[in-house]
Parts: C-alpha cells; sequence; structure tokens
C-alpha cells in the first residue's frame, strides 16, 4: 500500500486531533525538550513539518523514537498546539505501515517468556496486533 | 406574494428589517455605490436588530411575504453593544420552530452586514431573492382573511 | 385621524430618472388621512422646505412624509422644517426612495411600484405617530476620576483646567500609579519620577482638583449628567489635617516586617509609612495588619514621637456622598500572577524577577539605591536572561491570550540601560516577535542590539533551573535551530499585564461593560475608542486595554476633552425615542432590566387603578436619561408592555402590512 505525503500529513493532523495551524513559532517546545540533542527533527520542527506535509522524513527519522514523550512540549506550549501527540501520531503511521511484518497474534503466545511483566505483554499485544 | 397577471411569472415579496447603524446604512451605501439588487427588496429600518419582535415576521409571512431577512451589525460592533447578540439568539429559536412549521429554513436568514458592507447588501439580497424564487410563494403560513 | 401631506422630491434627476415621481404622488394621493400629495424638484431646498411648511400651515397638517434619500442624510433637515411649521418634529417619516430605489433599480416601472409601496408603508406608520418630546436633564459640572495613575491624574487635569471641578479617587496612599515605580520611560529615557511628579503636584496644587487617596468607590447611582457616588475614605489612623509630613513617625516604628509595595516587595518597610518620598499627599498611612499597637494595644510609638499630636488610632473608615456629571474609570492594571508559570522558577528562586521588580533595582530611590544587584546576595549579576512574553499571547489557560504590548519596548530599555551602565554585562533576550510599532520604537529596539550589543535570541525558553548558584537558563534558539544553555545570574520575566482587579466591581457599579479579559469595552472600537457604551462613563489608560505611556496620556486627554464636552452643556437633551414601559401590563417580572445593556430599567412599587380596582404593582420605569432605545427590553418582555416610542409593534407592523399588501 503506497501512501502520498498528502494523506499521510491528514492522518497523522486526524490521528493526533492537533491544530498545527495555532503554532505561533516560539519555540518552547524546543527549548523544554529534555530529549533535545538526540533528536534529528526538533519538537517546533514536527510541527511546522507537518503543516509542510513533510511526514515522510518524519518518519524516517529516529527522532520519533527519542521522543521520551514526556509531555513537556505540551505542559508548556503557551498556544495549546501539543507537538507530542504529533510525534506519537507519525510513529502510529510507521506502527500501522509495518503492520504487515509484525507477529501474528496466535503466534506470540509461544514466544511468551514466564518471567515477563504482565504490562510488557499487554502493550506487546497492543503495539504488534492489529 | 405579487404574482404578474401577464406572464404569471413568480416575483418573491421580500421583507428586509434592516438596523439603523450597520445594516441599514449599508443598503445606502449599495445604493450610493449603485450595486442593483431585485426591486421585490423591501427594507424597513429598525433602531437594532433587537428590536425585530418575532411577531413582525409571522405578521410578514401571514401577510404573503415570501421570505424574511434581519440585518444587523456583526458580532461585536452593535452599536448597543450586544442587540445583534439577542436577535441571533431569538431568531435560532424562532427560524427553527418556522422550519418545524414548515417554513422552509430557506425563507430566513439573519446576516451581518456593516455599514461599509454595501457590496455584501446587494449580493446577499440577489443571492437571497434567487434562493426564494427557487423556494416557489410562501402558501403554508399566508392568512388568506388578510387579503382583501 | 391623521392630516397628511406627502411630498415627493425629484432630487434632479436622482429619483425622477427611475421613478416616475409623479405617478408616486398621484397613487398615495387617495390613501387615508392624505390631505396633500405634490412633487418637487428639490424637497431639501430653500424653496423645497418652504413649500412643506406653507402646506403645513395651508392645510392643518399633523405629519408629513417626505419621500426622498435616506433618512441618515434629511431626516434632520426635515424634522426642522415640521418644526418651523409648529409641527412635532416627530411627526415627520421619510420614504427612502432614492438610495434604496431609484439608485439600484433600472426598470422605471418597478422602481415606481416600489416607490409606491414604500410611501405607502411610511404613511402607515405615520398614522400610529405620536408626538414626542424630547426629555431634558441637568448637569451637575464636576467629574469623577476613579484611579490616581498617570491616566487618571493627566484627564483630572486637563478637565480642571477647562474649568470644572474634578475628584480623583485612588485606592492607595498616594496618587501616581505604576509610573512613579518606573525607573525610565522608552523611547526617550526620561526619568519617570521627574516627568511624574511635577503632575502629581499640579494635580494637588490644583484648585478645581480635589483628591480622595486612600479611598475606594462604594456605590454608583444615578445616569449621565447626574451620578451620584458614594465614596469610602479608608482609615488612615493619621489626621491628614495635623500631620505636617515629617515622617518621623515612620523612621521610628519599630515593626519592619511588611514588604513594600512600592519595591514591588523587594524589601521591607514599617507599619506607619509614605510610600515614597515624593507621594502625595504627603501623609503616612498605618497599616493595620503589621502595627504592634493595633495588634497587641502595647506600642503607640508613633503616636509618642509625633510632633503635632496626628496620629489616631481610633479613626474609622468614612463614607463620602458625592455628585456627579462624568465618571472616567482609570483603574490601570497590575501584572499577572505567576503560579501557572512554574517551569521559570518564579517563586522558587529569588534572582527570577519581573520587568516591574528590575525597575525598582534600577531606580536610584530604590532598595538597591540604584545598583544593580541579585536579589539572594546582594551581587553583581554578570550574565542576565530576559524572557519575553511570560503569560502574554498565551491560550493555554495558563496566561493571557493578547498582547501585553509594552513588554518589548520595556525589555530592550532594560537591556540597553544594563549594557550601557555595565558594559561587562552579558544580555540575552528570548523572544517570539519583537513588536515596536510606535513613534521611534523600532529605532529604539535596533540601537539596543547595534549600539548596546544586547543578544536578541528567536526563541522561548523551556525552562529556568537553579544550579550551583546561577540560573541554569534553557531555552531555544529558532534561527541556530539548536537547544541553547545558558548559567544566567539573573533573570527577568516580562511579565503579562492584566486589569486591576477593582475593575469588575466598578464595572457592575457603572453597568459599563468588561470583555473576556476583564478590560473595560468602549462604546465603539473604532469611532467611540474613550467613551463606554453607558453613557457619562468614560474611559482612560490601560482599563481599557495594555498601552504605554504616551498612549495612555493622548487617551487621558481624549476622555477630557470628552468629559468637558459634556459638562459645558447646561441641560442634555435626551433621545425621545425610548423604551417606555405600561404600567397596566406590566407584571414585574425583571425580563427587560435583565437584557438592558445600560441599565436604564429600574422597579418602583405604585398604586395602578386597573379597571377601576386600585392596587399597588410592582412596575418597570424607564429612565429615559439612560435609555438609548436599543428595543431590546420590547421584544423580551413577555407581557407587551414595553414598547419603543418612535418604533412602536404597531408601527412596525403597519409598515409590515402596508408592504406586504
Amino acid at each position: 500500500m503506497t501512501v502520498n505525503e498528502k494523506e499521510l500529513a491528514e492522518r497523522v493532523i486526524r490521528i493526533s486531533g492537533v491544530n498545527t495551524k495555532k503554532c505561533m513559532k516560539c519555540g518552547k517546545c524546543s527549548g523544554t525538550c529534555p530529549s533535545f540533542e538526540e533528536m534529528e527533527y526538533h519538537p517546533h520542527q514536527f510541527v511546522s513539518m507537518v503543516e509542510k506535509g513533510q511526514i515522510k522524513k518524519l518518519m524516517e527519522s529516529k527522532s520519533i523514537w527519542t521522543c521520551l514523550s514526556c509531555f513537556a512540549c505540551i505542559e508548556r506550549c503557551p498556544r495549546s498546539v501539543e507537538p507530542a501527540k504529533l510525534i506519537e501520531a507519525v510513529r502510529v503511521c510507521v506502527i500501522r505501515q509495518q503492520g504487515e511484518n509484525h507477529l501474528k497474534a496466535n503466534a506470540v503466545p509461544e514466544k511468551l517468556d514466564e518471567n515477563m511483566p504482565q504490562q510488557a505483554i499487554v502493550s506487546a499485544f497492543r503495539k504488534y496486533s492489529k | 406574494m405579487q404574482i404578474n397577471e401577464n406572464n404569471k411569472e413568480f416575483k418573491p415579496l421580500i421583507v428586509a428589517f434592516c438596523c439603523n447603524w450597520c445594516s441599514y446604512a449599508g443598503a445606502d451605501l449599495a445604493g450610493s455605490s449603485r450595486l442593483s439588487y431585485p426591486a421585490n427588496v423591501k427594507v424597513i429600518r429598525v433602531p437594532c436588530s433587537c428590536r425585530v419582535n418575532p411577531m413582525f415576521i409571522l405578521r410578514a409571512f401571514q401577510r404573503g411575504a415570501d421570505g424574511v431577512i434581519i440585518a444587523g451589525c456583526h458580532p461585536g460592533d452593535c452599536h448597543y453593544t450586544s442587540g445583534n447578540y439577542f436577535a441571533r439568539r431569538r431568531m435560532t429559536l424562532l427560524f427553527s420552530m418556522l422550519d418545524y412549521m414548515g417554513i422552509e429554513k430557506g425563507r430566513t436568514r439573519v446576516e451581518w452586514i456593516s455599514a461599509a458592507e454595501g457590496a455584501k447588501f446587494s449580493a446577499t439580497m440577489n443571492e437571497f431573492v434567487e434562493t426564494i424564487h427557487n423556494l416557489g410563494p410562501n402558501k403554508k403560513l399566508e392568512d388568506l382573511r388578510c387579503k382583501e | 385621524m391623521q392630516k397628511i401631506g406627502v411630498f415627493v422630491c425629484w432630487c434632479g434627476s436622482n429619483i425622477a430618472g427611475t421613478v416616475d415621481v409623479e405617478r408616486v404622488a398621484q397613487a398615495v394621493a387617495n390613501e387615508p388621512g392624505v390631505v396633500i400629495s405634490t412633487d418637487y424638484q428639490y424637497m431639501c431646498s430653500e424653496a423645497g422646505q418652504l413649500k412643506i411648511r406653507q402646506a403645513i400651515k395651508e392645510y392643518g397638517l399633523t405629519g408629513i412624509v417626505v419621500c426622498s434619500c435616506s433618512p441618515r442624510m434629511h431626516e434632520a433637515t426635515f424634522r426642522k422644517t415640521a418644526q418651523a411649521a409648529g409641527l412635532n418634529p416627530y411627526m415627520v417619516e421619510i420614504a427612502n426612495i432614492r438610495e434604496q430605489c431609484s439608485w439600484i433599480h433600472k426598470d422605471k416601472d418597478e422602481g415606481t411600484e416600489k416607490a409606491i409601496i414604500l410611501a405607502k408603508a411610511a404613511i402607515a406608520k405615520l398614522h400610529l405617530n405620536t408626538p414626542l418630546k424630547a426629555g431634558e436633564s441637568a448637569v451637575t459640572k464636576r467629574a469623577l476620576v476613579i484611579g490616581g495613575g498617570i491616566a487618571g491624574i493627566q484627564t483630572a487635569l486637563d478637565i480642571a483646567d477647562a474649568g470644572y471641578e474634578v475628584d480623583i479617587v485612588e485606592k492607595s496612599p498616594t496618587i501616581g500609579g505604576k509610573m512613579a515605580q518606573l525607573d525610565k520611560t522608552f523611547p526617550t529615557l526620561d526619568c519617570a519620577a521627574c516627568i511624574l511628579t511635577p503632575k502629581m503636584v499640579d494635580a494637588s496644587a490644583h484648585e478645581k482638583i480635589n483628591l480622595f487617596t486612600y479611598s475606594e468607590v462604594e456605590g454608583v447611582s444615578g445616569f449621565v449628567g447626574n451620578f451620584k457616588v458614594k465614596i469610602r475614605k479608608k482609615a488612615r489612623h493619621v489626621k491628614a489635617d495635623l500631620c505636617t509630613g515629617c515622617g518621623v513617625c515612620t523612621e521610628k516604628c519599630p515593626s519592619r516586617k511588611a514588604p513594600n509595595e512600592f519595591n514591588q516587595g523587594l524589601n521591607k518597610r514599617g507599619a506607619i509609612y509614605i510610600p515614597f518620598a515624593q507621594a502625595i499627599p504627603n501623609v503616612p498611612v498605618i497599616d493595620t495588619e503589621y502595627c504592634v499597637k493595633m495588634k497587641t494595644g502595647k506600642c503607640g510609638l508613633c503616636a509618642t514621637v509625633c510632633p503635632s499630636k496626628a496620629i489616631d488610632f481610633e479613626q474609622q473608615d468614612e463614607i463620602v456622598e458625592r455628585e456627579y456629571g462624568a465618571i472616567v474609570a482609570a483603574t490601570g492594571y497590575k501584572l499577572i500572577n505567576l503560579d501557572n508559570f512554574e517551569e521559570f522558577g518564579y517563586a522558587q528562586n529569588k534572582d527570577v524577577i519581573t520587568s516591574l521588580e528590575l525597575e525598582r533595582l534600577m531606580n536610584a530611590a530604590g532598595p538597591t539605591k540604584g545598583t544593580l544587584l541579585r536579589p539572594s546576595d546582594n551581587e553583581h549579576p554578570h550574565e542576565i536572561v530576559f524572557i519575553q512574553c511570560v503569560g502574554s499571547r498565551d491560550v493555554s489557560g495558563c496566561g493571557k491570550p493578547y498582547c501585553s504590548k509594552i513588554c518589548c519596548m520595556y525589555t530592550a530599555k532594560h537591556a540597553m540601560m544594563i549594557r550601557d551602565k555595565y558594559p561587562d554585562t552579558k544580555v540575552h533576550v528570548f523572544y517570539i516577535d519583537v513588536r515596536t510599532p510606535g513613534k521611534n520604537f523600532d529605532e529604539f529596539y535596533r540601537r539596543a542590539v547595534e549600539e548596546y550589543g544586547v543578544d536578541y535570541i528567536k526563541g522561548m525558553v523551556g525552562k529556568v533551573v537553579e544550579k550551583d548558584g546561577k540560573l541554569l537558563v534553557q531555552g531555544s534558539d529558532l534561527i541556530a535551530n539548536e537547544q541553547i544553555k545558558i548559567e544566567a545570574d539573573l533573570v527577568v520575566l516580562a511579565t503579562a499585564i492584566e486589569p486591576d482587579p477593582s475593575v469588575k466591581n466598578l464595572a457592575t457599579m457603572l453597568t459599563a461593560s468588561i470583555d473576556t479579559n476583564n478590560f473595560l469595552t468602549e462604546a465603539h472600537a473604532k469611532l467611540r475608542p474613550v467613551e463606554s457604551p453607558t453613557a457619562g462613563v468614560f474611559l482612560s489608560g490601560v482599563c481599557q486595554g495594555p498601552k504605554d505611556v504616551p498612549e495612555t496620556v493622548a487617551q487621558a486627554s481624549a476622555a477630557a476633552a470628552k468629559v468637558i464636552g459634556l459638562l459645558a452643556k447646561d441641560k442634555l437633551t435626551c433621545n425621545p425615542c425610548v423604551a417606555n414601559s405600561n404600567e397596566l401590563l406590566c407584571n414585574g417580572c425583571s425580563q427587560c432590566a435583565n437584557v438592558c445593556p445600560y441599565g436604564a430599567i429600574e422597579y418602583i412599587n405604585k398604586e395602578v387603578n386597573d379597571h377601576g380596582k386600585r392596587e399597588v404593582r410592582r412596575i418597570a420605569l424607564v429612565n429615559e436619561a439612560v435609555c438609548q432605545g436599543c428595543g431590546a427590553c420590547t421584544v423580551t418582555c413577555p407581557s407587551g408592555a414595553m414598547d419603543l416610542k418612535g418604533f412602536t409593534t404597531r408601527q412596525i407592523m403597519a409598515e409590515v402590512d402596508a408592504i406586504c399588501k
């Protein structure tokens, strides 16, 4: 399934529920981000790049995995733009795209480690089942 | 409603209530800019859109009007600060009731037209007349006893 | 039955070109009540008006309809004409057959038909017209200014200079307001005190100005020209008439615990104090919360040392009632509370300060005598970070959605002054946008950057934390796409401003409206910027919206001009087209008062004669001097008791009927 960038941008906006036009480009999100140095694209860039529809670059970058989801950017944004929700939405897009490569749900029990914490099992199900 | 005897063409009758400070001045500006709209629009001047009693609208329909439009200042610009908000609330309720009674929503309208928007006044009236023309004559509320 | 004259104007060819004026005149000649119907080239001309006047006398007309241009153009003209012929000016109706007929229609038949209908509608309305008389009310030639900051002082001075009495009510012990706390003023870097204190002295010395300091407005009643105001003079516990202002009491007071409001709480003051050296009046106040005598009964040192026996621990609040013709609100602003912005650590770190605190730290009369020392250890700061838009332009609910307007300029001022005085200090300014729309404002900001080397960083600060006695400021530099960390000695927050909280209560008392941010709203955003929608109430300064000093002074003088214009009149003519309640129909339900934007409706108990039955009822009474005639109450009234003179329900119905025939 090939999805063009416009559809991707719409999907990211739909999943996140973020209105990127509310951003006044103050940079407080990136100013507050504890994971800034580890990120290739920074929180404020996520907002402007989603607005410009450059989703593929974001999906390929490792920034989405270095975001700690600490939500400091959401907490401190003066315009309630909520960049972390955009990052999460891009992450979801990547996960959904990779859906085919993932384990089938019924293959999971065999691979389960008895010592694995309950929470990890639940989140694994959430992540790998479609 | 007026039926032209010669060709039986439907000419809708529109009553427009315009507030003295914005929309009536907007209508004047449409006039002085020579922006034409159909002659079947007749304007009644009221001090503020909040002076428009729902009774006036019912009376107009009863007497044979095909459409009624209320025009006031833009939200926040009311000469009396909040009159247009009252009008907006009252008309929302009235229109939904009229709709329930079978008077189509298109026959009634509230528009915000400022004193500088002569072009908007004319465009609104042209469009409104067009809408009413498509809806056809108003029969629902017309009280035939009112006619000689 | 009315005797009506119809006068159709040609307006040269403006009307006659597309409307057959003769046919219009003929078509309405047989309408009921019409005794004369005629047309003429220019009705508004001297000859045309003469024609109308003659017809009124000849036929004994009781009302006239003029079919001509818009009533917005010549209604007043024809009303005067009617009046000159002995007719009530409100027995005139205009049918607008130019702007709303001849000018927009091309077909002559169509235009003529419409003109006839418009004329008939005007005739139908005129049948129901009644002579109206504009009421008059006297004007009390005194103005009240609420707030004694620069806005209030300027307004009062201008009104007083025009020869009218003015009272200033100020809630704090001295006039001067926020401007007295400032060090320098942009963009010229005048010393604020040097330009303000002479004005304060002028105000106190002016024979027409009466100061009520340490006083608050408790209640307002009445209407334009005739306000009655209750003023509470709070007890100073010092007899102002005996006090010489020597200040011995303030020096001897053993209590040193109260935060000094004038210095933004940066140092302490005694329980008996004069806010600052140039305070007017120069009379101390006892702060009962901190006074040992007031709390324990043991002290009274001030009373002992006072050479003029002015201390009075028993003094009580006093209520004064005064009458005014006009009221000016000049209540000013305060900084917002920073509790929602814990990322900047204002509450945790002494060295994170607001800009107003910095003003005091740099002021020669401030707690550090003008030497810039950081509050925590009284050391010289070597690296200072300014953060702009703290709480401004914030729609997240933590701050204010509007731009506070003054912060860009005062931050540039502070940065420039620090670089000028202490060239070894590094100064960084985090900004989102630099907004400098004002005369010489952008030049000023550029000078801070180019001549004084202030480091402007486009970006916002994310957090400020203390680290080894320094403040670690972490923010973003959007141009460089970097996150930068600065170890600063002092962080200055350009804190958003909000209207003084007293304005909410005051707006209710004045029936003036406030917007969602608690700023007082003006009567018209563009054309009536210094008047409130309530007649006789005017706005001056930041209570209406964020402003810097020059703008405040300009608005203050504008408000004064409006007040002078009002007070110069001996009598006010009221608009006679006002609401009127029928006392027999009114059931006193209060709904009309709820929708009235002017508070013009009050309720009285009145004995009414209802079909021979006499009883006392609660009924609505419209104050004709306050009512502006919008008609909101007429539609709200469930019993149909409210009507609007000049636009009665029956009149508008008659127009509807005439149009829909």
